[in-house]
């Protein structure tokens, strides 16, 4: 800590004078720019609407409640639906991220060129959000579930690859020298000495992108790309909000399920 | 059976860890390796497997040139060299048995050693092997359950399983209480006799290594400074080899 | 875990081979078998309905494999120039949403976060601020903006609450968990002297929580750029609008140039945010 000394006096403050004044500056560079974002907002903001928000909310909320029960006997189908493009998405995710994780470790990769390669499509797949590539694939192979299923696994693959060539670069490097001292072939040496280590990160990761993806797999509909979601848009087209509410009551259930059940598999899994 | 010449490596261009190791070793010998961190023992060892590449020198295995083979050659001399780490390298999570029966991978296909099928000789063997290290009815527990002590000796009969010809021991005690270094010293000792193993041991406990081994080498600064039997080793000579130091004081 | 399997009674010498031989087989991964086959068959069957009721129509697939080709055509010739003032103007609004709703959620989620901590906060606000995290984390953003559009109406105002209500659960949440791993004793050694709730908070709670504050606003940033480029699709705003439009048209070069510079964009946040962490921590 800087101590000055003025009028023979010690004086101790924070920051040396310098350090005070880029801090300051920072802050004013940083007000500018948010004053300006805002500014940037606000042109396009009808900010009627904004003031009249209270009365909306609450006519929503009045028209939400109660949510129509006999509803749900139209959800089942595409609640099934969501299920399967969380779950069929994770694992094609699985199958195409693992081989690539390799690729893209370190320490497993045949060559630095086939890593960088393999990192691009890393980042390119987890770059873009699971909705893009929903959109994508329905302008694609038009609306339904595939196009939901394909648009998970893309996104996915780029998230469970990164977390998994991490895990692989962090694995301890003495049993696998163990398993090519006793002439074990590269094959040998990744099975042997490579994947138990990654395992119990594998199914981490796995579990864990499957309850994001039931998350992602809930709105893919909005785009036309099978499951609830398609539900959701049609309610809300029509302004059926007690439909809505009980959609969303699923949503919520179906998230808290796959949270609990994530959590019990990864503990198991140690 | 083990013939040195000259054997060099160096990591960058200009600093050499072994400067021109020669050394022969008979078969059914225990020779140990002694000197200072940093000496180029772990080095040594790994060159002759070949998992350290080394830069140039000789090294033959019963007449045959072992240095600079790689692929398919290579796998079949490590096959015929057993090591045992310093830090045990079992795989965690894998059954004391998988650890085991890894020591054979080098003879197994692909196939059977992804689905585990091992020939039931070798699982006889390995049941044996795990009874004589005192490991009797542990063969389903994961390697992470076990004690250190307990772990080293399975790295042990993980290596003799391989039924190798020479046994590359890197500081096998270096984790372990002064008890238990005592315990699996002696029983690698009495292992290398029953199967007349030849065996060079990196340790860097003076006493250990005079305690169990036929021939010591004094290693320092990759140069072999001693090269004589246990009760040679003097205070003036473990001097040279790890510098001055009061070495009376127990 | 069973020690005693099926041994013979004689230790033998090890290279005798034994009068019976011991078998070894590994372990399976689920030890109850009757589990384990429950698993088995109950996932192969999942997965045969999962695939018979999925629809795939080949016909359709078909159909899409050379407009697949002309996107990736696209990918290598991206057009920006065409949609340059749409593109522009999308940027600059997701970049601005980007930016306020982080900083307003910083802001926010720090008496959200110290009223979640259980280590500090009364357990009545604890339940409240809990159950508050528990229900903004639970909604996926797209879901929670079609609600404040029909509120704000359409652009990026709604987008912008949608985002610092995300962001406000989502920094809580972590933030909380970082209080509550926090030493106590330095936050006792505050209270020792005499000091008020709030210095305890500013001299014992901060100083320790405060480099993490900054590592996960800045992810959170990040995160918030990869939104704010969706929730345009439902209206909220942001680049994504603009990219709704240009699939809609099949104008694949654009919408190929607009995935690049999101990609450039959060590539380059990612670099910038974790420089900053790294710099602070």
């Amino acid at each position: 800590m800087p101590v000055a000394e003025r009028d023979g006096l010690k004086v101790w403050q924070r920051r040396t004078r310098g350090a005070t004044l880029t801090r300051w500056a920072a802050w004013l560079v940083f007000l500018l720019v948010f004053l300006y974002c805002w500014q940037q907002i606000s042109e396009r903001t009808l900010w009627i609407f904004v003031l009249d928000s209270h009365k909306q909310a609450w006519d929503l909320g009045v028209r939400m409640t109660p949510p129509r029960w006999t509803y749900i006997g139209d959800l089942w189908g595409p609640l099934w639906d969501t299920l399967n493009i969380a779950t069929l998405g994770t694992v094609l995710a699985i199958l195409m991220a693992t081989p690539l994780a390799f690729l893209a470790a370190k320490n497993t990769t045949p060559h630095p060129l086939i890593r960088q390669v393999a990192l691009i499509l890393i980042v390119a797949s987890r770059s873009i959000n699971t909705l893009i590539w929903a959109i994508l694939f329905v302008v694609l192979f038009g609306p339904g579930v595939v196009a939901g299923v394909l648009a998970i696994t893309l996104r996915s693959v780029g998230f469970i690859g990164k977390l998994l060539y991490e895990s692989i670069e962090e694995i301890s490097p003495s049993p696998v020298e163990a398993i090519r001292a006793v002439g074990g072939t590269p094959p040998q040496v990744l099975t042997y000495g490579i994947f138990p280590q990654v395992f119990p990160a594998f199914v981490g990761i796995s579990v864990f992108r499957w309850d994001i993806n039931i998350r992602e797999s809930t709105i893919v509909g909005l785009v036309g790309a099978g499951g609830i979601g398609l539900q959701l848009d049609a309610s809300v087209n029509s302004l059926l909000w007690s439909q809505v509410s009980l959609i969303l009551l699923i949503v919520f259930i179906l998230v808290l399920f796959s949270e609990w059940l994530s959590a019990t598999i990864r503990k198991a899994v140690t | 059976m083990l013939d040195i010449k000259d054997l060099h490596k160096s990591y960058s261009t200009d600093v050499e860890v072994l400067c021109g190791i020669t050394m022969t070793l008979k078969s059914g010998e225990f020779l140990t390796v002694i000197g200072p961190s940093g000496a180029g023992k772990s080095t040594f060892l790994r060159c002759i497997n070949g998992l350290v590449d080394s830069t140039r020198g000789s090294c033959r295995l019963k007449g045959e040139e072992i240095l600079g083979l790689n692929g398919t050659a290579l796998r079949r001399v490590r096959r015929r060299i057993g090591m045992i780490f310093q830090s045990h390298a079992l795989v965690d999570r894998l059954t004391v048995m998988e650890n085991l029966l890894s020591g054979r991978l080098g003879y197994t296909n692909f196939w059977s050693s992804w689905i585990r099928r091992f020939p039931q000789e070798e699982v006889t063997r390995a049941f044996d092997l795990l009874e004589r290290v005192g490991l009797e009815g542990y063969e389903d527990r994961r390697a992470d359950q076990l004690s250190g002590g307990q772990r080293q000796r399975v790295g042990i009969a993980r290596a003799l399983l391989q039924r190798p010809e020479l046994l590359l021991v890197d500081e096998p005690t270096a984790s372990l209480d002064p008890k238990t270094s005592r315990q699996i010293m002696r029983l690698l000792r009495e292992l290398a006799r029953e199967n007349n193993l030849a065996v060079i041991a990196n340790l860097h406990d003076v006493a250990l290594a005079k305690m169990f081994s036929d021939r010591i080498i004094g290693l320092s600064d990759g140069r072999i400074v001693f090269e004589g039997k246990p009760d040679e080793l003097e205070d003036e000579i473990l001097s040279t080899i790890y510098g001055e130091e009061d070495w009376s004081a127990a | 875990m069973s020690l005693s399997s099926d041994k013979s009674p004689t230790p033998a010498q090890p290279g005798t081979v034994n009068p019976q031989p011991r078998r070894w087989r590994r372990p399976p991964l689920i030890r109850n078998p009757l589990l384990r086959w429950a698993v088995v068959t109950g996932s192969i069957i999942y997965f045969y309905f999962a695939f018979t009721t999925m629809g795939i129509d080949p016909a359709r697939i078909a159909q899409g494999i050379p407009r697949g080709w002309e996107f990736l055509k696209g990918f290598f010739w991206p057009d920006f120039w065409t949609r340059r003032s749409d593109i522009a103007e999308g940027v600059i609004e997701s970049l601005s949403m980007t930016l306020i709703s982080t900083a307003i959620g910083v802001v926010l989620c720090i008496p959200l976060a110290i009223g979640a901590a259980r280590n500090i906060a009364h357990p009545v606000i604890y339940a409240i601020c809990r159950a508050i995290i528990a229900i903004t984390r639970t909604f996926p953003e797209v879901m929670i903006a079609i609600f404040f559009v029909i509120m704000f109406g359409f652009g990026p105002f709604a987008g912008i609450v949608t985002l610092v209500i995300a962001t406000i659960g989502f920094l809580g949440k972590l933030l909380a968990e970082e209080i509550e791993a926090c030493s106590m004793d330095q936050i006792e050694a505050i209270r020792a002297t005499g000091a008020s709730t709030p210095k305890v908070i500013i001299f014992g709670l901060v100083p320790q929580i405060f480099p993490r504050l900054v590592g996960l606003s800045m992810y959170r940033l990040d995160i918030n750029f990869r939104e704010s480029a969706i929730i345009g699709v439902v209206g909220a705003g942001g680049i994504g609008a603009t990219l709704n439009t240009t699939f809609d048209r099949y104008e694949f070069s654009s919408a190929a140039a607009i995935l690049l510079i999101i990609i450039g964009i959060v590539l380059l946040a990612e670099n910038v945010s974790s420089y900053i962490r790294q710099k602070l921590i």
